[in-house]
């Protein structure tokens, strides 16, 4: 099995250390895996922004690139979205190498969970954590059981999380609200935006958590901006960074 | 707009609908395996009744229905009861001889008969040819529906095949008295209709 | 009388409210409180999610064939008595109703909720004619004699503190000043209401079902008004949008369960009424079907499912956006996710903005009772606004650069860099400036020396070829 590694743009570019985890946490469980050249961003903020023209050729150009590849992971549940669920309309119907991307693309838990189906993880992570739900990894993927919804399903970052040694994950008031991120929104829309990472934070301070660890780090990155700006006292991780055993900063 | 116009939305809107040809899926038939059903409908019927603000009292007879309504200080200074169920409990208001609706406005209570129950929600069918006007439901500070123990049905899918082809004219589920939140999602009890509602459910 | 807010896009209209620190998080209490509701009788159905399906399968089916179902529905109306009339648009709806009005020389309408006579602009058209309309519902006719408009399609006045109402109260219905108890002021409305349905001509109602087989009304009320309004007066005229019908009598049970449970979590409304035909020989009934866009609407294979919606507010309620910004910030009759499909469907140009007050959570999603894949809809009619040429131009462009960029790495390496190195060598306040929207209340990414694909050309010596020649 040959994994190409599908690091999303904003990680490439500033938080690379996300992408080192991921690829170091495959590379343990002895994935064969490689970051292919070239990639750049799976074109999702033009087609949040509804520009279906600009968002094409960069859709097509990724296919291209992670064509080859038996599976393609993705510590991202948006990025990995925007694949399996998005990308449809800019390919002809009988598209055999678009078929087989989007049907190989994981999230990076869905991954471990599904198809390495991991029951241990030698990792401890002496803390006390909270869970912040993507939304589309949540509602998109189904990587757990949405509020909302009243279809069990397993919640999959969270079973991965629980190998992790003295990890205690305390629950927040609102399990799965969106924190506001939204791509593009975060800037349409700056003050609902802001409101929203901001009930976020003061949730997960209230259930005491150290660290919110969440399996997006495009939300984390709004949080954390508004972590630093009010100088709160939580720190954010990707999920990834969990489970290679970074140290809580 | 004249009438002949009118008549031309009409032929409009129904030749836009029919022409446009979209794919009509079949309807769904429903899996009756698949709804919910109680060990206890009674049971869950007075759960759900409480909830909704209801209250419950399960009675042998008339004689027990009036002794429990005599308790209430509503009823036994009442001064207009119009009852539908006089076996039960005699009224001293006949709503059939009131040709205006309006001229029920200043009743106390209305007794009603229900046709069934439904356990899922607590409400009560009640049939508006039962009773001269349909406004005696709405209109009275309170409410007593007395409907028969042999008539809890589990859920509305049960109901609605219950009443099965709905005759000319009314009919309702009621549920609990009526009642507002609409001043910060505070419930009040007695917005419009009645302020308190009690069901007998008789052996 | 309610002064429509003038169309301004969602940011704007929303910066208010969002940052008014006690009344947004206030408001979102309250409607989280009802979504929490709807989260407990939703769980206590073991059957939900077959419902859902059921109650979608049922939607979809009937706008397929409309057309049958709505003569079907005024062949069985008009045996039963009642008068049926059809309306193009919201200025021929309210002709109908006047002229009905005008038939019975009346002045004096008493009205319970009906979201299609919003839209359709009845009260102030009434008004102007001379028609004295009372709103009925309490939340109605606090926001009625506020004169505002319901910010909400099933909690009209949710955004109003009861030290408002009792403020209204005061002016209008004499209570005394300052009290704000909602027992109090709900007793006070009785009242004055009672009064108001006594003296009522012609009660005006919505329509939540209308049955094809049976030619029957279902109006659902927890307050009891609208059976107060259409039991009093001879004549009742019910209003309704043609998406409302269902096929059989039995599919009720899909959608009476859904609706309370979706709407407030209640598990039904205190007052399900059923109307088959006018009250007596001596009555009328008078439904008046609205087109209005919606056949329109229909034609759209994207949007068809919108007309599937039975207004139970789940969305509203469950949308963060719209629990944060208040409803009237989405300048539309219907707000929230829903209002954001249906209204620039009717008019793009005006609400262009609403379909991204959107964070694409999806939670109206899963929270829709009939199963309108909302957040779908909402990035499939922002790609509708950009064919139409409505994004405004700093976007599109900046979309085209971002097109551009993510289409050549080489370029969007070296972008990366130079925007990593500024970020850290420049000071905050070159970087965090009211100009950089990002900034105002956050913070930017401390940004690391390497980006990920540096470090992996340094520390992983087994690099495939170059993707991006290959492509070139």
């Amino acid at each position: 099995m040959n994994v190409g590694l599908f690091v999303p743009c904003y990680v490439d570019q500033f938080y690379p250390d996300v992408a080192i985890a991921t690829l170091e946490l495959l590379e343990r469980l002895n994935v064969s895996v490689e970051y292919p050249d070239g990639q750049t961003c799976c074109g999702q903020p033009m087609a949040n922004t509804g520009c279906n023209e600009d968002t094409a050729p960069v859709a097509r150009r990724f296919v291209e690139i992670f064509a080859d590849y038996d599976m393609i992971v993705c510590p991202s549940g948006s990025c990995t979205a925007m694949v399996k669920h998005h990308y449809a309309g800019y390919f002809a119907d009988n598209d055999a190498k678009f078929a087989h991307v989007r049907d190989n693309t994981y999230e990076l838990c869905e991954f471990l969970h599904d198809v390495l189906k991991i029951d241990s993880l030698d990792v401890r992570f002496p803390h006390r954590a909270s869970i912040h739900q993507a939304c589309h990894g949540l509602r998109e993927l189904r990587l757990g059981a949405s509020s909302e919804s009243m279809q069990p399903r397993e919640d999959k970052v969270r079973r991965i999380l629980d190998l992790v040694r003295d990890l205690e994950i305390v629950p927040t008031t609102r399990i799965d609200e969106c924190c506001g991120f939204g791509g593009t929104f975060a800037v349409n829309e700056p003050d609902v935006s802001a409101a929203m990472g901001r009930d976020r934070v003061a949730d997960h301070l209230a259930s005491s958590s150290e660290v919110i660890i969440s399996a997006d780090m495009s939300c984390l990155m709004h949080l954390q901006g508004l972590i630093r700006r009010e100088k709160r006292p939580i720190e954010v991780m990707h999920v990834a960074q969990v489970l290679v055993g970074r140290k809580l900063k | 707009m004249s009438a002949a116009q009118r008549g031309n939305s009409r032929q409009s809107i129904l030749d836009r609908l029919l022409s446009k040809d979209i794919t009509v899926p079949p309807l769904p038939q429903i899996d009756h395996d698949a709804l919910v059903r109680f060990d206890d409908p009674l049971a869950k019927f007075g759960e759900m009744l409480a909830l909704v603000g209801g209250d419950l009292h399960i009675v042998d007879s008339s004689v027990q229905v009036m002794s429990i309504l005599g308790e209430l200080a509503v009823f036994r200074d009442a001064a207009r009861i119009a009852s539908m169920v006089p076996e039960v409990v005699p009224g001293n208001f006949d709503a059939a001889a009131i040709d205006d609706p309006h001229d029920l406005a200043a009743l106390d209570w209305t007794i009603l008969r229900g046709e069934f129950a439904v356990a899922e929600n607590g409400a009560i069918w009640v049939d508006g040819n039962s009773m001269p006007h349909r406004v005696l439901i709405f209109i009275a500070q309170y409410l007593a529906i007395v409907v028969s123990r042999n008539e809890i049905l589990n859920n509305m899918h049960e109901a609605y095949a219950r009443v099965g082809h709905p005759k000319p004219g009314f009919g309702i589920f009621v549920s609990g008295p009526s009642k507002t939140a609409d001043i910060e999602q505070s419930l009040v009890l007695g917005a419009h209709g009645c302020r308190k509602l009690q069901v007998f459910v008789m052996a | 009388m309610s002064t429509p807010l003038p169309i301004i896009d969602h940011p704007i209209a929303a910066k208010n409210f969002v940052t008014n620190d006690q009344r947004s998080p206030w408001h979102d209490t309250a409607l989280w409180f009802v979504r929490s509701k709807r989260d407990k009788q939703a769980a206590s159905v073991p059957e939900w999610e077959y419902l859902r399906s059921l109650a979608s399968q049922i939607k979809t089916h009937t706008i397929a064939d409309l057309g049958r179902y709505l003569q079907e529905f005024e062949r069985n109306a008009t045996a039963l008595g009642a008068n049926v009339y059809y309306a193009a648009d919201a200025a021929e709806h309210n002709q109908i109703v006047l002229e009905i009005l005008r038939r019975h020389s009346t002045t004096r309408i008493i009205k319970s909720k009906s979201m299609l006579t919003e839209e359709c602009g009845l009260n102030p058209f009434l008004e102007a004619a001379g028609i004295d309309v009372v709103d009925t519902d309490l939340g109605e006719r606090i926001v009625q004699l506020r004169g505002e408009s319901p910010s909400h399609i099933v909690l009209p006045a949710i955004h109003i503190k009861k030290e408002e109402v009792g403020e209204t109260f005061h002016r209008h219905l004499g209570t005394q000043a300052g009290a704000s108890d909602p027992a109090y002021l709900t007793e006070a409305a009785r009242g004055h209401l009672r009064g108001k349905f006594l003296a009522g001509e012609v009660g005006i109602t919505g329509v939540n079902f209308a049955i094809a087989e049976t030619g029957g009304l279902v109006v659902c009320t927890n307050e009891g008004n609208a059976d107060l309004g259409a039991s009093l007066p001879r004549v009742h005229i019910a209003c309704m949008g043609i998406e409302k019908l269902i096929p059989r009598f039995q599919d009720l049970a899909v959608f009476i369960r859904l609706l309370a449970r979706s709407a407030t979590g209640q598990p039904i409304t205190s007052y399900t009424s059923h109307f088959h035909g006018p009250r007596d020989s001596a009555s009328e009934l008078h439904i008046v079907l609205v087109d209005n866009g919606r056949t329109r609407l229909r034609e759209s294979p994207e949007f068809r499912a919108a007309m599937h919606c039975i207004r139970c507010g789940a969305c509203m309620n469950t949308c963060p956006v719209f629990r944060r910004s208040g409803g009237h910030s989405y300048r539309a009759t219907v707000p929230g996710p829903i209002g954001s499909i249906l209204s620039p469907s009717q008019n793009p140009k005006g609400h262009k903005s609403l379909p991204y007050a959107c964070s694409l959570c999806g939670s109206c999603t899963d929270v829709c009772p009939v199963r309108i894949p909302l957040h779908h809809q909402l990035l499939a009619m922002r790609g509708d606004l950009v064919s139409k040429g409505l994004l405004p131009l700093e976007k599109r462009l900046s979309m085209k650069a971002a097109s551009f960029l993510f289409r050549h790495p080489t370029l969007f390496a070296i972008a990366g860099r130079i925007g990593r190195i500024s970020l850290r060598v420049l000071p905050h306040w070159a970087t965090h400036h009211r100009f950089n929207t990002w900034s105002i209340a956050r913070e930017l990414p401390q940004p690391p020396r390497q980006s990920f694909r540096q470090w992996y050309a340094i520390n992983r010596s087994k690099m495939l070829p170059k993707a991006s020649e290959k492509l070139s």
